[in-house]
């Protein structure tokens, strides 16, 4: 089943492709031209998902089937955008700044991002990064265009810019990259995409970052591929905070290398649907992968967070942890994978999901799900929903705490186990401080 | 679907005939499956009007159905024209004439179960003249039961005499527009077992078709349908622990279970069908729609099933919490060795109020098997207060078997409390080393080590059940160690 061209946002897309292919970056280049009229094509075929894919069984795309979004290329940058960037700073890191899907140099900092790395880390815009290192880029754009559904084709047809971070063997780099991608305009399609490569013992930590304003209804369709090398180390942490009438899906996919590690964080605060699909691949012994997110969700908003840990060597070690808050009439959506292929002996997984729900109107759909083909492994998976416990309210009102402020510390400390792993202080009290405006009813 | 007749568009579009039917022969009803068929299966059981016009129903919504594949087996394609939907019950001249022609693998396995030498006849097919013990048996219990006001009896024996029980419940808890097994089961079911408990009665013996001596031959579309009416109670065990003789690859059954006021029904399977050879070739396909419904408050159905049998298990025996404060169990152990795959679990819906739920289910894998749990815990709006525990656990042995779990949760109320825990591991080296330190073969310590592991679940079953499933765990495990 698919959404094809009966509705207007798939032949939007399709028709608005041959003015714009000359625009898109890197249109020169014989490569990269294949590779997005071949996911034109792609896209053709697989149209947008609905509800009779299983993967899609629980969230419904028809709110965007139904209309078309604006994918013209450059506009200026909006005199209030550095307000909205200084407002969602994050001390301590390299801050890199994309305006409606284009990267903008005035509002990064420190610019220029060279002067201040170790040797042997490349860090830019996608975009200039085609120009730069060409040859680097088509095999690794050759991987990233590997994700089945029609979202990651349509990221693949109409890309517009996003990071590209590459470090060379050994190198360590202190301070996390802030990725803020903002959208200033309603009715409009983004379409960032990054790609990070940590060579052999390569370590960083990379925040992406997507804000939107609240009034507008726009699509935001990311793409972030990451690979890692021998004993490297990526912490990667999704913040989406989109504007609460915006569309958002995003798609994270990483491989992992021998003895590697990848530490993922996923937070969802905005957008009126957004879905996040996570996947890594732990192809070489010894892998280390540690997924943990939070969603919080108020009014009618809804959140799908599909995840997969594909362990496809021996020895790995993976460990799982989302948790959920809903308020009103939210409604989320967990689903994740763990598969165990074959050879993946002495895989070591464990999976959980906690769910929260404050209204009468919330509704949580969560299915973790096991797939184990080899014999000498350790897995486990839990889930749970329920509301705050009685008792735990009761304890904190005898010692003389108000109703709400009760309520509002249980609440915060059932979602502070999700955000534990994040290493980098000012972004983990930030994240702390959005609870409240997430929740607006219950805190 | 596999292959479809090129007719079919003409059948699906083709008006009720009433009143029109080819007279066919009626020792002789062909392969493959159409209207007449049909009309001549009910016709031979005399069945009144309004089942006639049920299952014709049920086949014209099953033509406007899709062969389903979403579950985690595989099997070849299943040509539904090819299959003979009613054949007479068996003369006695088909089955072997002593156990001395009886597969001697079938005679020893019967040897390790302790099954008694006369039933050891019935099990394999052998055409004896039916004078064993069990007859009188029956004959007795049946009286018992007639004098509480229990009825118990099969399908069509019920279709005669209690026709306003069975017009008042037949699809009311699984309908014909269910599934495309269950539509096809309604439209063809030749028999099954039926059972109507009055109120207030507590029935006084398992019930089992083991002692119903006409549930021999009830074929491949069996239907079963037990009602437990206000206050009731009744424990019903199908199946048995020997591999019966079966020539019917596709079993497509259908059970219903409703369950009124304060009653409880509590279903124990054990399922031992043929599951192929060691290669996987041959063995049953058993895809079966099972459903409790607690239609009124404080009912209770629980559900127990220990399935070692079969090439491919396909089921989900499934309790819709209706009434306030009912409550719904299911313990099963779902054991797959050599190319057996199984995919089942079950489905808790919670409608009522405080409706509770308990999902307990292990899983063995074994050789190349494929062990799925499946299961759907279901909150509405409506059940405040509705409480659901599920764990279901792995086991694994050997390095080719697999085991996945599926488990969906949808919860729209937030006074609900919904848990789930699995886990998959395979038996420990320590465990194995301890029972063989102490003088334990390393085949009788795994054979322990399972016990222990379903050792839960079968505390459910009735007590001779559960030592005859022991058993058999230990005799399906056979050669799946090293």
């Amino acid at each position: 089943m698919r959404i094809g061209p009966e509705e207007p946002c798939v032949p939007g897309f399709l028709s608005a492709y041959p003015s714009l292919a000359v625009q898109l970056p890197g249109a020169a280049l014989p490569w990269l031209r294949r590779s997005r009229d071949e996911a034109l094509e792609r896209f053709a075929a697989l149209g947008l998902p609905t509800t009779r894919d299983e993967d899609w069984k629980y969230t419904s795309v028809a709110a965007i089937a139904r209309r078309t979004f604006g994918v013209d290329a450059v506009a200026d940058v909006p005199g209030n955008a550095r307000t909205v960037v200084l407002h969602h700073a994050i001390e301590g890191t390299h801050r890199m700044v994309f305006v409606d899907g284009r990267f903008v140099p005035g509002l990064s900092q420190p610019m220029p991002l060279p002067a201040t790395l170790p040797e042997g880390a490349r860090i830019g815009s996608l975009a200039q990064a085609l120009d730069t290192w060409t040859e680097d880029a088509e095999a690794f754009f050759a991987a990233a265009d590997e994700a089945a559904d029609g979202f990651a084709a349509l990221n693949s047809v109409f890309w517009s810019d996003g990071a590209w971070i590459d470090l060379a063997a050994g190198v360590a780099l202190e301070a996390p990259v802030h990725l803020l991608f903002v959208t200033t305009r309603g009715d409009i399609a983004n379409f960032p995409r990054n790609l990070i490569r940590a060579g052999d013992g390569a370590s960083a930590t990379v925040i992406e970052h997507h804000v939107g304003p609240d009034g507008a209804s726009y699509l935001s369709d990311t793409l972030t591929r990451i690979v890692l090398g021998r004993g490297a180390r990526i912490a990667h942490t999704k913040l989406q905070q989109e504007g609460r009438r915006s569309f958002h899906l995003a798609n994270v996919s990483a491989e992992q290398g021998r003895d590697s590690a990848f530490l993922s964080h996923a937070l969802a605060f905005g957008g009126q649907l957004s879905r996040a699909a996570i996947t890594t691949r732990l192809g070489a012994e010894g892998c280390d992968a540690k997924l943990a997110g939070l969603y919080v969700g108020s009014g009618r908003q809804h959140i799908d967070h599909h995840t997969c840990i594909d362990h496809a060597s021996p020895r790995g070690t993976s460990r799982e942890l989302y948790k959920g808050v809903l308020d009103e009439a939210a409604r989320a959506v967990f689903n994740g994978r763990v598969i165990v292929r074959p050879d993946a002996q002495r895989t070591d997984a464990l999976q959980s999901n906690r769910n929260l729900l404050l209204s009468e109107e919330a509704e949580v759909d969560t299915k973790p799900q096991l797939e184990i083909w080899a014999d000498d492994v350790k897995c486990a998976h839990g889930a749970t929903v329920g509301q705050l416990d009685a008792d735990q309210l009761h304890y904190l009102r005898a010692r003389g705490i108000g109703e709400s402020d009760a309520r509002a510390l249980l609440i915060r400390a059932f979602a502070a186990d999700a955000l534990a792993g994040i290493e980098h202080g000012p972004l983990r009290a930030r994240l702390e401080s959005l609870l409240p405006g997430a929740l607006p009813e219950a805190m | 679907m596999g292959k479809r007749p090129v007719q079919l568009d003409e059948l699906i579009s083709q008006e009720y005939r009433h009143g029109f039917y080819t007279p066919m022969d009626v020792d002789a009803v062909p392969r493959g499956l159409s209207e007449d068929v049909i009309r001549v299966i009910s016709a031979k059981k005399q069945e009144p009007a309004f089942m006639l016009e049920w299952r014709l129903k049920a086949f014209r919504h099953w033509l406007t159905m899709t062969e389903p594949h979403w579950a985690t087996v595989r099997h070849p394609a299943i040509d539904y024209q090819d299959i003979v939907y009613y054949s007479a019950p068996r003369g006695k001249a088909d089955g072997p004439k002593s156990l001395a022609e009886v597969d001697p693998e079938l005679l020893r396995t019967y040897e390790k179960l302790g099954v008694p030498l006369q039933e050891r006849e019935l099990l394999a097919g052998v055409a004896v003249d039916a004078v064993f013990d069990s007859v009188s048996v029956a004959t007795t219990f049946k009286d018992k039961l007639a004098s509480l006001g229990i009825v118990f009896c099969s399908f069509s024996e019920a279709v005669q005499s209690h026709p306003e029980l069975v017009q008042q419940y037949l699809g009311s808890v699984v309908p014909y527009t269910d599934n495309f097994f269950a539509a096809l089961n309604s439209a063809v079911f030749s028999d099954g077992s039926f059972c109507y408990i009055p109120p207030g009665v507590r029935c006084p013996m398992e019930l089992s078709t083991y002692f119903r001596i006409n549930a021999r031959n009830t074929g491949q579309f069996e239907r079963t349908l037990i009602i437990a009416d206000r206050g009731a109670y009744v424990s019903y065990l199908e199946g048995c622990t020997a591999p019966m003789r079966d020539e019917n690859q596709l079993h497509a059954a259908v059970v219903e279970l409703i369950a009124l006021e304060g009653a409880q029904i509590k279903y124990s399977t054990v399922q031992n069908w043929y599951p192929g050879d060691k290669e996987g070739k041959g063995g049953i396909y058993n895809f079966v729609t099972k459903r409790g419904d607690c239609r009124e408050a404080n009912s209770k159905i629980s559900w127990t099933q220990v399935e070692t049998g079969s090439a491919i298990t396909w089921k989900y025996p499934s309790v819709i919490l209706r009434g306030d404060n009912s409550v719904g169990e299911f313990h099963s152990v779902a054991l797959t060795n050599h190319w057996q795959q199984a995919d089942t679990g079950t489905k808790m819906i919670h409608l009522g109020r405080n409706t509770r739920s308990t999902i307990l289910s292990k899983g063995i894998s074994a050789g190349h098997g494929s062990n799925a749990y499946r299961g759907l815990v279901k909150v509405a709006k409506s059940a405040v207060g509705a409480r659901n525990y599920t764990q279901c656990d792995s086991l694994l042995l050997g390095d080719r078997c697999a085991a996945h779990t599926f488990p969906y949760i949808e919860v729209k109320n937030p006074t609900a409390r919904v848990e789930h825990e699995a886990s998959t591991s395979r038996i420990g080296e320590d465990q194995l080393f301890y029972c063989q330190s102490r003088g334990i073969s390393a085949e009788d310590a795994v054979s322990l080590i399972v016990s222990g592991f379903c050792k839960e679940v079968f505390k459910q079953l009735p007590m001779e059940f559960a030592v005859e499933a022991q058993k058999l765990l230990g005799v399906s495990l056979e050669g799946s160690i090293g």
